[in-house]
């Protein structure tokens, strides 16, 4: 048997002005942990109780101002420093154009951050239990009563004193409210399995719905109309001759901007005649024609041009580049195989500038040497 | 508390003697400052007299367009005060006074009334049709006399009301507001677009009567706030106003702020993302030169000083910052009103000497002169009111 645990005192009054005024005697007694139950909104009655302002303000100011500040290192480290792109012939971190942006976040982390504040700190979330629930108190402060509440954990709390305050100041009827055993028993507790469940539950339903919505649901009639519309798209057919591509093939003559035409296409002998290479053998140039040949010549060639490759016979291996034909190319005759590719080697020229082919040609050069050393790089 | 009955008390009191005194003696310190301003750099004072013209208007349209607004939505809570922006509004009539040396000097303000540049100009050539000397002439004195109509019908009957006690006269009121309302957002932007706008005719800007109208309401709602504040702490003003009401207003103050701020970013941030040249200069003129200060001291003193001098609750409630801000904020908007005039008359810095002065303290004289005016003959609350128990009786 265990002692039935006294939550508060209650008195019941049926005047809107008595219990203004029995308020404003509880507040004047000094008790503390009181609260008024009516069944509307009642005005003044803050002020009979003596409340002070709600802190819940600065809440929602931390929160704003934090937001402010996630907001604005977000877009200054995305558009400043992480993808730099220039839109709108903008510099990289245009602040105007983020001031929308902070604006939003500022707004969002307030509102969120005041609610879920409200709902943890001051409720107590996820504990929904409380000693008033289902007590006679309740059900007649919320019909047509008014009720007086002080609560057993206030300093000045002394039993029958509280019972002849409350008589004194009119009350009809004096309720005892008692903690319920079993929840009371129930410590509240964030990561209890049923609150955890219900984070999951709606986790799920939140994101399965956000999917749904934005994966499936346009792809369905009547939510697809914005699949088909009449304009061109690039890869498809011109809507209206049907023969033409829907994007136009640039004028003839046209080149790219800072392309250079290949003057000796299918001629590799004139190529390796009248093409010199322009690039020193400086470190800078051996270190971008290495990483180069890393990238884009080893995965066949092998790291060191033996022809040993890393495909495991998926592609046919390349001979050595350390082979006396190699050695003996000159350096343009090596520049019209990386750009126009040979036997089953496509054309590099997409990706390499003839600058890096160079440098390649450059670093080749020096692992034909680390093989095949002349007499003078020993001394 | 809701069974009890309010009482109106009010017994009708002389303005302090303080506050005429003040207003005479800057009206006619302004007047000799100006007069004097005209005699020296007559094209320099034409241009502080459009800014105080523009404040001026701001003063009395908005004053009106408060009374209308509460006559509109209802409101309850601002009837006790609505005296104030009544008396403010009929600074329209002072406002063709002040705005004939401005059109007397139109030649040196609007570069569109030099008949040979607008030959010679394709864009003005094609605004000529608007951008004429007779039809602005049309059109400022019609909507002068539009808005002095719609004055003397609703402040009118508003203070017939506090003799016969009428309450039909509180229902065609909420009519003529209603139909003042369109006629007020219409008018407002040819005002504005007409004295303001027109010194940069190349310039567009489809929102820039929307940014004047926000300035408007807050110049009016700031000195209504402060007039309120200042008038109930010396017991001229109904008794029984409490906290909740001077809240209200503090916080329309701050709802305006935030408006203008609003408003003034979304001119701005189109215009610098469009970044069209025939857009861009008129952004560039106030970023050049001393003019970046103006333009950065404009944000701070439009926005972030009031912003963060109203954000938190008890500075709505507290009277002496309530009268601070308000003040703060009729500043604010001559420092933007003088942003946006003042760069076509020096492009490439900002001056300030006694011309700038004297406008000022001729305005606020104005003002002053024209409330104390108003107010030795009328009672400054509506005592006859329907609704001015319910405002008493106002919580939050």
């Amino acid at each position: 048997m265990s002692e039935k645990v006294l939550y508060a005192i209650g008195g019941i009054f049926d005047d809107p002005d008595k219990i203004t005024h029995a308020a404003e005697a509880a507040a004047e007694k000094g008790y503390k942990k009181f609260d008024v139950h009516t069944p509307y909104p009642m005005h003044g009655m803050p002020e009979a109780m003596k409340l002070g302002r709600s802190k819940l303000g600065y809440a929602a100011l931390v929160f704003g101002l934090s937001g402010l500040l996630a907001a604005f290192l977000m877009t200054f480290y995305m558009s400043g420093i992480d993808y730099p792109l220039i839109i709108g012939g903008k510099p990289y971190y245009a602040f105007p154009k983020y001031v929308p942006i902070m604006f939003e976040v500022t707004v969002l982390c307030a509102a969120i951050g005041t609610v879920v504040t409200m709902l943890f700190f001051f409720f107590k979330f996820p504990n929904n239990a409380h000693p008033m629930h289902g007590t006679d108190f309740m059900k007649k402060v919320s019909l047509d009563k008014f009720g007086l509440l002080i609560e057993a954990e206030d300093k000045l709390f002394v039993e029958s004193e509280v019972r002849d305050f409350l008589a004194g100041l009119g009350a009809l009827e004096i309720h005892e409210i008692f903690f319920d055993e079993k929840e009371a028993a129930v410590k509240p507790k964030i990561l209890e399995p049923k609150f955890l469940g219900f984070l999951a539950v709606a986790f799920i339903l939140v994101s399965g719905a956000t999917y749904f919505t934005l994966n499936k649901l346009l792809y369905l009639p009547p939510y697809d109309w914005m699949l088909e519309q009449p304009k061109i798209i690039p890869q498809e057919r011109d809507i209206i001759n049907a023969d033409v591509n829907g994007m136009r093939q640039p004028v003839d003559g046209t080149v790219a901007r800072g392309l250079m035409p290949y003057p000796y296409a299918d001629e590799p002998d004139s190529a390796g005649a009248n093409l010199i290479n322009p690039l020193n053998f400086t470190e800078q140039n051996l270190k971008l024609g290495q990483d180069k040949f890393d990238i884009y010549c080893s995965p066949c060639h092998g790291f060191h041009g033996e022809g040993d490759s890393r495909l495991h016979g998926q592609f046919p291996n390349p001979p050595s580049l350390h082979s006396e034909k190699v050695r003996d190319w000159s350096d343009g005759r090596i520049f019209h195989v990386i750009t126009e590719g040979q036997n089953v080697m496509p054309s590099y020229a997409s990706q390499l500038t003839r600058e890096e082919r160079w440098a390649v040609i450059l670093y080749v050069r020096a692992l034909q040497r680390s093989l095949n050393a002349k007499e003078s790089d020993l001394q | 508390m809701s069974s009890s009955e309010v009482n109106i008390d009010y017994t009708k009191k002389d303005l302090p003697s303080g506050f005429g005194k003040a207003g005479i003696a800057l009206l006619i310190v302004g007047l000799i400052m100006v007069v004097l301003s005209y005699f020296v750099d007559p094209v320099r004072s034409a241009f502080n007299n459009l800014i105080i013209l523009m404040l001026l208007i701001s003063v009395g349209i908005g004053g009106l367009f408060l009374v209308a607004l509460e006559y509109l939505g209802g409101a309850v809570w601002s009837v006790p005060f609505r005296r104030i922006p009544e008396f403010l509004g009929a600074v329209l009539f002072i406002v063709p006074l002040v705005a004939l040396p401005v059109y007397f000097n139109m030649h040196g303000l609007y570069h569109w009334t030099h008949e040979e540049a607008v030959l010679h100009d394709e864009v003005l050539s094609g605004k000529h049709g608007y951008l004429n000397m007779s039809f602005f002439t049309i059109r400022a004195a019609a909507i002068f006399i539009i808005w002095m109509l719609f004055y003397i019908s609703i402040v009118g009957r508003s203070q017939r009301q506090d003799r016969t006690g009428d309450q039909r006269l509180t229902k065609r009121n909420i009519r003529w507001s209603a139909g003042f309302m369109p006629v007020f957002a219409i008018t407002i932007t040819i005002a504005s677009i007409d004295w303001m706008k027109s010194l940069e005719p190349h310039w567009f800007s489809t929102i820039y009567g929307v940014y004047y109208f926000a300035g408007t309401v807050l110049t009016a709602l700031a000195i209504t706030t402060f007039l309120a504040v200042y008038l109930n702490e010396k017991g001229i003003l109904v008794k029984g106003l409490k906290a909740d009401h001077f809240y209200s207003l503090g916080a329309l103050l701050f709802a305006f702020v935030n408006f203008w701020a609003y408003i003034a970013f979304s001119q701005f941030l189109l215009i610098y993302y469009a970044n069209m040249p025939e857009e861009t200069f008129w952004y560039l003129d106030r970023w050049e030169g001393s003019w970046v200060f103006v333009s950065i001291f404009l944000i701070v003193v439009h926005f972030i000083v009031p912003y963060f001098g109203l954000l938190s609750q008890p500075s709505k409630t507290n009277p002496g910052r309530l009268k601070f801000m308000s003040l703060w904020i009729v500043f604010a908007h001559f420092v933007d009103l003088y942003w946006l005039i003042m760069p076509t008359f020096s492009p490439e810095g900002f001056v300030l000497s006694w011309y700038e002065l004297g406008f000022p303290v001729l305005a606020v004289g104005l003002i002053i002169a024209v409330f104390g005016f108003r107010a030795k003959k009328q009672n400054l609350v509506p005592v006859k009111d329907p609704k001015l128990k319910r405002g008493l009786n106002f919580r939050l």
